[in-house]
């Protein structure tokens, strides 16, 4: 297949561009891909994970220290490892553990967007985690309670109750 | 066992045995990130802090805690000259992070090679875990044993509401990264890849190339792995990614009919001509090597060549890479010496296996 700009090399990169449910599929050589500026993956536009993470991180209202006559903002600040919120959206990685709690308010919409998710749902520690992994437990129950009251399954429910009142008694025994 | 033979042999034993699916998945693999609590991450630490990390991590297997899972040593990268280092990344014990960036950074790997636990990544703890062929689950399985053995003795950033604690956003939650590294030369050759690779990214997983820069794809071997960690279970990311890749075998496998059954001639072609070069040329550089390798490869797979056994193929892909190389031949070279060392290798190497008779 030669290359639909050129006409002349062999098309090596093969598109399919997928804008609002249409989509067009076009094959061309590499130095016309170049000229037309398409994205060519793997090859260096100076794209790095991390200079796309900081895109997504940088959050902070952009101007508002530069703008005269605006007060300075605060600096963020993680006070046991001293990473500044500016210094973490710079370069996409946390200084420790404690920077999660820090920027806690911050951080709902990175996970969002890289995730998809805020929370949490898979492994617990097993041996520090005992706590939370009752919790978890309860709730569990508490949906299945929920599900069995709705089916009119009464005496199943009971049992879910009377199984969520002992773990709930767990949990404040600690 | 000492350090030499983790870089003196191409071949991790893991590699040596087999698995299921191998015709299309060659190795699998799974990553886990885990930090200690209150200190702070690689990237941020003193010397002093991350040599405290470490003097406590590899403490672990010195108690002996993980022997169940094998014999295990620990290597600290300081003990390794660069050549070294490179090795290991090429047989992809640790990463490129470790070997060139890290400080205070050690690896613990099991005898076998299928465990490889890096200390002082961009993590404190990465547990790696390879199996051959296609056994994500399984890989799974070990790494969250040698999980729970390390959490037993020391205290994890944990947070109930966004799980384990990484350096990096892309990690926390679960930490986990599930990954195949498969073989996909049909589905290149019908040139349905890109079709194929894009949907995948749409469903929540990253495709690239290995070996090559960035996502280039060496040698048709493409390396699938989830993306999202936070908000799903590891089972839920592993069933994920299990499902995809068993889609993506089967296309392969019909890709390869295809061929076989619409063009023969021209596929035998193209395996025994990329046979005959390699068993005969002067002057073999990276690129072409991985491709020949892949066209052998597929005709092992397909029974058109039946004298080479798929692990001389694994045993190869390895050998055949720079530092490798260097490592063989015990000198410094330049890349066009490089490229005359790797041909005389791969010739030796077939000629080994055809000395019984011919193809």
């Amino acid at each position: 297949m030669l290359c639909q700009e050129c006409d002349k090399k062999p098309a090596t990169l093969h598109f399919t561009k997928i804008v609002n449910g249409e989509k067009t599929e076009f094959h061309i050589c590499e130095s016309c891909a170049r000229e037309r500026g398409e994205g060519i993956p793997g090859t260096s536009n100076g794209f790095s994970i991390h200079s796309l993470l900081s895109g997504l991180l940088d959050f902070e209202p952009s101007g508002g220290m530069n703008t005269l006559g605006a007060k300075p903002q605060q600096q963020l600040r993680c006070d046991n490892c001293g990473l500044t919120y500016t210094q973490f959206s710079k370069m996409g990685r946390f200084g420790c553990s404690n920077c999660y709690t820090q920027f806690e308010n911050k951080l709902d919409p990175i996970f969002k967007r890289v995730h998809g998710n805020t929370t949490h749902v898979g492994k617990i520690p097993k041996r520090t985690g005992v706590q939370i992994q009752i919790k978890r437990e309860v709730e569990q129950l508490r949906r299945d309670l929920h599900k069995r009251i709705e089916q009119e399954e009464f005496e199943n429910a009971a049992q879910i109750r009377d199984r969520i009142r002992e773990l709930e008694r767990k949990i404040a025994d600690v | 066992m000492s350090k030499r033979s983790y870089v003196e042999e191409a071949l991790s034993d893991w590699m040596r045995g087999n698995g299921p699916d191998t015709d299309v998945v060659i190795s699998s693999r799974i990553r886990i990130a885990r930090n200690l609590s209150g200190h702070p991450f690689p990237l941020l630490a003193t010397t002093q802090q991350a040599n405290e990390v470490m003097e406590q991590l590899t403490s672990v297997p010195e108690s002996g805690k993980l022997s169940e899972h094998g014999q295990f040593e620990t290597i600290k990268l300081s003990q390794l000259s660069e050549l070294e280092r490179r090795v290991l990344v090429e047989k992809h014990l640790i990463s490129p992070n470790l070997a060139n960036e890290s400080r205070c950074g050690a690896v613990i790997l099991s005898e076998n090679e299928a465990v490889s636990i890096m200390v002082n990544e961009e993590d404190h703890l990465r547990i790696q875990c390879l199996y051959p062929g296609f056994q994500v689950k399984e890989a799974w399985g070990l790494a969250n044993r040698i999980d729970d053995i390390f959490e037993g003795v020391t205290d994890y950033a944990f947070d109930e509401r966004r799980g384990y604690l990484t350096s990096c956003p892309t990690n926390v939650g679960t930490g986990i990264r599930s990954s195949v590294m498969m073989h996909l030369p049909g589905l290149v050759l019908t040139q349905q890849i890109n079709r194929i690779l894009s949907a995948v990214t749409q469903v929540g997983l990253a495709v690239r190339g290995i070996y090559g820069e960035g996502s280039e794809a060496l040698g048709n071997l493409f390396q699938i792995s989830n993306q999202i960690t936070l908000g799903q279970s590891e089972g839920e990311i592993i069933e994920n990614l299990h499902g995809v890749v068993r889609q993506i075998i089967e296309h392969e496998r019909a890709a390869r009919q295809r061929l076989l059954d619409e063009s023969r001639v021209r596929l035998e072609d193209r395996v025994f001509r990329s046979y005959g070069i390699l068993s005969n040329a002067m002057i073999m550089d990276t690129n072409e090597a991985s491709q020949r390798l892949s066209d052998v490869r597929l005709g092992i797979d397909l029974g058109l060549i039946r004298n080479v056994t798929p692990q001389v193929m694994n045993e190869m892909m390895v050998l055949t890479q720079p530092g490798f190389l260097q490592q063989v031949f015990r000198e410094k070279m330049t890349p066009e010496q490089r490229d005359i060392r790797r041909a005389e290798l791969i010739r030796k190497q077939l000629q080994r296996k055809t000395d019984h008779g011919g193809v």
